[in-house]
């Protein structure tokens, strides 16, 4: 009996009708190999475990790599919206890949849940109902950052991100909440290895402490050089430079470093505490703040699927945007504009036996919005 | 901008072209003597820092780290051109880029494979931790002195390696007529196995020292090989010579350039216009000097006339 319905079910799914109840297809889009593939790879093994927990079986996941490449990442999502026909898309980490790809997405009646990249363009004037972002606006975290600065008495900053849409993002972002002076202000290269120069302008600029947004392996280069520059400031820096990911890599270098992050592995409540332990069984590691980002956005889209049926596009929007569901955050709602409204904290990054990793110092912003969400007009 | 600072930029510059002249040397060897195209150059580089880094990991020794590199870059080296580069010495280019573009991909899952998705650990040793204080109030890291050093100390023995010995006289043999130097009674096979595993060696060694003040990690060596390539081309293919005063002028430029376009803008844009325009243009800066060499000397400053 039970095999026939299984069979009947796999008859309907081969059969590719769009019949009711048939369950979620999503069509996972994200980077797994080249140099950024360890934040892909954090995202999808946070969602896929929240989508094991939940003991679903109407859940389909498609998952391919973009190669971290705007070209590739919009053939996928072509050939998974017109040939797999999938109902959710997510899973893009790059702001450039996810501005490729979700625009077009969208208007083609597909949801677009995002577990990384939020570009101001997607949060003001360029949002859209069926594009909602689990993570954070790109300059929250930097925004935060300055807030921090600021109430450290900081007042003669430098601050350097390298020159691309969420760098640019990021200096605005530390800037609209940063009260004191800016020592200099630099743009890098986009992987850019060899911090050289940038650290002898640093050094020669009289700062009282730097503040910088490097993700993935630039970050790890800056923060080795820094340490062996023999510049003695106070950093401080968004979360993506100090993930549990890059940690070990960095090393000794990095402890004592605050920075800012919109989750934690300590922050304390019941769900977070279970997603931390059972992502350490699961896979044998740490999660990083990707992976709690993929967790939250699976777990996200199975609140709405027990609320309503993805054929009915309005209800299943209602229900995302309900958001009901516990978040490893802790308190987690959409704005207008559907980007998170949350805490932002900041951490430390201690050492642990012999591993780094981060733990929360400080509330850094509240509740805290974006700066778009009033542009946004749905 | 004070003079001091200008020193430091200068240093930075010089000791980026050293590790430059590391990488390319063995490229511009390759190219020479086999007529062969090397995209996975960069492969090996990753390999040497990849082996130093697990090497130092697990003794704590960044001396056998770096022996370590050198012995799996060279190993590495050997390996490929005994089973894929022989074949493709009489292919046209073509099927060269193709076929080493595919150790690249191979290289990079395989380290992957091995290693994991995240980079690896490799510091600098303690001796050399921590900035050197230099005459006349100049602050510079130790680390960096050393790169230097080490890189001048290499090229003067791969000088002395070309001009001086029997191998070397083989190397400038084959590279001005291959199949005259085979007539003449030598291994050419064996020499070329030769060649390409001390070309490795030297990336290897590159991606070691270079490992320990950068991430480690798959693809690392990709950015490298281009700069490479655009070394070897403005120092003309095959000249060692030529190799290590490209390398010297593209760090320089590049350092400088990143430097002093944001300063230069500054004077007549707004401090956010000008880093980002002077950003821009810093990323063109060795691409420009390179269009440049190439209109005054289509070979290269050093290459053979053809």
């Amino acid at each position: 009996m039970k095999l026939k319905a299984l069979m009947m079910g796999a008859a309907m799914a081969a059969l590719g009708t769009a019949a009711a109840a048939e369950g979620v297809k999503v069509g996972m889009i994200t980077t797994l190999s080249g140099g950024g593939a360890g934040l892909g790879i954090d995202v999808r093994d946070g969602f896929m475990l929240a989508v094991k927990q939940s003991g679903r079986s109407d859940i389909e996941v498609l998952i391919e790599d973009d190669q971290r490449k705007p070209d590739i990442a919009v053939q996928l999502a072509d050939k998974m919206i017109q040939a797999e026909d999938v109902d959710v898309l997510t899973g893009i980490i790059w702001s450039n890949l996810a501005m490729a790809v979700v625009p077009a997405a969208v208007n083609q009646d597909v949801f677009y849940l995002s577990p990384n990249a939020g570009p101001s363009a997607l949060a003001g004037q360029g949002c859209h109902q069926n594009y909602f972002n689990v993570a954070w606006q790109n300059d929250n975290l930097h925004e935060a950052a300055g807030a921090y600065a600021s109430s450290q008495g900081l007042a003669n900053t430098f601050i350097l991100a390298p020159n691309y849409p969420a760098g640019q993002d990021a200096l605005t972002g530390f800037k609209r909440f940063y009260e004191g002076e800016l020592s200099g202000e630099l743009y890098t290269q986009l992987g850019q290895t060899d911090y050289a120069a940038e650290l002898a302008q640093i050094r020669a600029s009289g700062a009282d402490s730097v503040f910088f947004f490097l993700p993935g392996g630039m970050g790890i280069s800056f923060l080795k050089q820094y340490a062996d520059s023999g510049i003695d400031l106070p950093v401080v820096g968004p979360a993506f430079s100090f993930d549990q990911g890059i940690l070990q890599a960095v090393g000794a270098a990095a402890l004592g470093v605050k920075n800012t992050s919109q989750w934690s592995k300590d922050i304390d409540n019941p769900t977070n505490a279970a997603f931390v332990e059972s992502f350490q069984a699961e896979y044998g590691r740490l999660p990083s703040l990707y992976a709690s980002q993929g967790f939250d956005t699976a777990n996200l889209l199975i609140s709405a699927m027990g609320a309503a049926d993805v054929g009915d596009m309005a209800a299943f929007r209602d229900a995302l945007r309900a958001a009901d569901f516990a978040s490893t955050r802790g308190d987690f709602s959409f704005g207008p504009n559907h980007h998170p409204v949350q805490d932002i904290y900041v951490r430390e990054v201690i050492q642990e036996g012999d591993v780094f990793t981060n733990k929360i110092v400080a509330t850094g912003l509240t509740g805290h919005s974006d700066a778009y969400a009033g542009d946004c007009k749905m | 901008m004070s003079a001091l600072l200008f020193i430091e930029q200068l240093l930075n510059g010089l000791q980026f072209g050293v590790m430059l002249f590391l990488m390319s040397a063995g490229l511009t060897l390759i190219f020479g003597v086999m007529g062969l195209i090397n995209l996975a150059h960069g492969s090996i580089y990753m390999i040497g820092a990849f082996a130093a880094a697990a090497v130092a990991g697990a003794t704590g020794s960044f001396v056998l780290g770096l022996g370590a590199a050198l012995a799996a870059a060279a190993a590495a080296g050997a390996l490929v051109e005994l089973t894929v580069i022989r074949r493709l010495y009489d292919r046209d280019h073509l099927d060269q880029v193709l076929a080493t573009f595919a150790l690249i991909l191979i290289f990079s899952e395989g380290t992957r494979w091995l290693f994991g998705s995240f980079p690896l650990f490799l510091d600098v040793p303690d001796a050399l931790r921590g900035p050197a204080e230099l005459p006349f109030g100049i602050v510079y890291p130790r680390y960096r002195l050393a790169i230097i050093l080490i890189g001048l100390v290499v090229a003067a023995g791969l000088f002395a390696l070309i001009a001086k010995t029997r191998i070397g006289v083989r190397i400038r043999a084959g590279e001005a007529d291959r199949e005259m130097i085979g007539a003449l009674g030598v291994d050419i096979s064996k020499l070329y196995t030769l060649v390409f595993a001390l070309g490795a060696a030297l990336a290897g060694f590159a991606g070691a020292m270079v490992g320990a003040i950068q991430s480690v990690e798959v693809g690392m060596g990709e950015p490298v090989l281009i700069l490479a390539f655009v070394v070897i081309v403005i120092g003309g293919i095959g000249s060692i010579r030529g190799a290590f005063v490209a390398s010297i002028l593209v760090g320089l430029t590049d350092t400088l350039g990143r430097f002093l376009l944001p300063i230069l803008f500054g004077t007549f844009l707004d401090a956010s216009g000008a880093n980002i325009v002077g950003t821009a243009l810093a990323s063109m800066a060795i691409y420009i000097l390179m269009a440049a060499v190439l209109i005054f000397r289509p070979t290269g400053l050093f290459g053979a006339a053809t």
